[in-house]
């Protein structure tokens, strides 16, 4: 069963156009990854489909209900984690989860063990009596998750569920993330734009100016590039590139004085390159394409990744320091 | 309906959760009126009292403080819903199945049982200033106190309902609190000034609020507004907070959902 059916959502903000018409299905049960660089859309599009803002045109459901027409029953069937944290600083960890228990209409008997489950899986138990302003951005990120799913929702939607978080905190949150999805029947529904994140989803859609560029799962989006890549290094990368062109008819790419293309089966084109070769090569690679080949391929360019960090790290910077 | 009423508590519990846990936030609404109590009391005692015979000065006043300190709490909290926003607590709120109409409401109830407890605590100062207080001043007191301080977290939430970010608090403090305050009666009669302020005084809903528990404390001798001729008595300064109220409610209820 789908838990998520997009139509052609389309959403102004006067003259610009975030969205342009975007479709999708999410299965019950699967991680869903929205996959593109800072404001491609992805966070109007979840914003849409909690009923936080209304499409200009298009439809949507989330668990059998109309986003536009049944938004109550909408809220109530998803839990959000948002990119911006959302907790009431001055309560308690607990005090947080029983103000949403009571804003979704969990009754008593269910949320105490309920509470505790959670806290318990996102390993926050021994704290919860302590208040979030002393809590670190891991935890509070944790928190966020344990609440989100609180009242049992059918869809978790993760906004950047990473962003700003050091490499060893987001590794423990996917690791959280792949234990719930074995324990909770739900669909996760997430953005990033951090490629190595999005490998851990069952299906990704590529969104890139407001349009799905491509949505299949990721070992269909890897061969969708083509072969393997192998990248190398010469004496000459000049005359390596007209090389590779004329005499090898390949799409060769150059970036920081390495010269990258993509074959078909590149263990067998491997020792056939180098011994025909004519020039000497100083060093050869092959591995398997990353998201990061398929989003070069799909649109031409870099996700622009190191742009966005630097931006996103003064942003958090200027949150710490109280704006 | 049931959603709305469920949202009113579910808001007022947390605005409650938070006051109890923030101490300086408690102390500090304290802090204001005393000091203006102690200073203006000592200051402009002696003056002003040879203008009022057969009433003391501080007499005077403390109904004034007990309304000043249900005046800031009130509007304090009703534009603690800009934190909200900033803090992103608010879409916590939005995204629930929470009613926006009850959001607003619930945060007026929650700012208004806080004005009240203030207001309670404020009242163990009566006999220290030699305010007579009895059990029937405290019971009349009550209503007074929760019409004043919802319309005034009404008049909060119309400003907060719109407001993105928390430069906007100075503002309000300067713009509309500090006037509000000053031109109510608090710390002079409003009848037998000029003309422009006696009307400026004449429009602030606060001044009929504190008219009231004025004359809850001390008898019509001393106070009573006099509009186009007619003597307010506590009911009928009480209608008028409380119609101010409802409309200061709807915009603002109004102006969150348009803009949420």
């Amino acid at each position: 069963m789908d838990v998520i059916e997009a139509s052609n959502l389309v959403k102004r903000f006067g003259e610009l156009e975030a969205v342009k018409g975007v479709s999708f299905s999410v299965k019950e049960g699967e991680i869903f990854g929205f996959l593109g660089p800072n404001g491609a859309g992805k966070t109007t599009t979840i914003n849409i489909l909690c009923t936080l803002l209304k499409p200009t045109d298009g439809q949507a459901k989330v668990n059998g209900y109309d986003v536009i027409k049944e938004r109550s029953q909408v809220r109530q069937s998803i839990g959000l984690v948002f990119q911006e944290p959302s907790l009431d600083d001055y309560l308690t960890a607990e005090q947080n989860l029983r103000f949403h228990g009571y804003a979704y209409g969990v009754p008593k008997n269910v949320l105490e063990p309920r509470l505790k489950e959670l806290l318990e899986m996102m390993e926050l138990w021994d704290r919860r009596k302590g208040k979030i302003n002393t809590y670190s951005g891991g935890m509070k990120r944790r928190l966020e998750i344990a609440r989100g799913l609180l009242h049992h929702p059918r869809v978790l939607f993760l906004d950047e569920p990473t962003l700003g978080l050091d490499p060893q905190t987001r590794r423990r949150i996917w690791d959280y993330i792949h234990d719930l999805r074995k324990r909770e029947n739900l669909a996760i529904f997430m953005t990033t734009h951090y490629m190595d994140e999005a490998e851990n989803c069952d299906r990704i859609a590529i969104i890139d100016y407001g349009r799905t560029v491509a949505l299949d799962t990721l070992e269909k989006l890897k061969d969708g590039v083509g072969g393997d890549v192998i990248s190398v290094k010469t004496e000459d990368n000049e005359e390596a590139m007209r090389l590779l062109e004329g005499q090898y008819k390949l799409k060769p790419g150059i970036e920081n004085g390495i010269i990258s293309f993509t074959v078909p089966h590149g263990e067998e084109f491997l020792p056939k390159f180098v011994s025909g070769f004519p020039l000497r090569l100083l060093s050869i690679g092959l591995r398997r394409p990353t998201l990061e080949d398929v989003f070069l391929k799909l649109t031409g360019r870099n996700i622009r990744e190191q742009e966005v960090d630097s931006m996103q790290q003064m942003k958090n910077m200027a949150r710490m320091r109280g704006h | 309906m049931a959603i709305v009423f469920r949202t009113i508590w579910v808001i007022a519990y947390r605005e409650l959760l938070r006051f109890v846990q923030d101490k300086p936030r408690m102390f500090s609404s304290f802090s204001m009126p005393i000091i203006f109590l102690i200073i203006f009391g000592a200051g402009f005692g002696r003056l002003i009292g040879q203008m009022m015979p057969g009433v003391d000065y501080i007499q005077f006043m403390y109904p004034g403080i007990l309304a000043m300190t249900v005046l800031m709490t009130s509007v304090m909290s009703g534009v603690s819903i800009v934190w909200d926003r900033e803090f992103g607590f608010l879409k916590e709120v939005l995204v629930s199945p929470l009613s926006r109409s009850g959001v607003l409401a619930g945060k007026a109830v929650g700012a208004a049982i806080i004005a009240i407890i203030q207001g309670a605590i404020m009242l163990v100062l009566a006999p220290i200033v030699n305010v007579p207080i009895n059990l029937g001043t405290v019971l009349a007191l009550l209503p007074l106190l929760l019409i004043l301080s919802l319309t005034l977290s009404g008049l909060g939430l119309l400003i907060g309902a719109r407001m993105r970010s928390q430069q906007g608090f100075q503002i309000v403090m300067q713009l509309v609190i500090f006037p509000m305050m000053f031109l109510s009666g608090i710390f002079f009669p409003v009848s037998g000034v000029a003309t422009w302020l006696e009307v400026l005084s004449k429009l602030n809903p606060v001044t009929y609020g504190i008219d009231a528990i004025r004359q809850v404390f001390l008898g019509t001798e001393v106070a009573g507004v006099t509009v186009f001729g007619h003597t307010m008595g506590i009911v009928d300064s009480a209608i008028v907070v409380a119609m101010v109220g409802v409309v200061f409610l709807t915009i603002a209820i109004w102006a969150f959902n348009k803009q949420e």
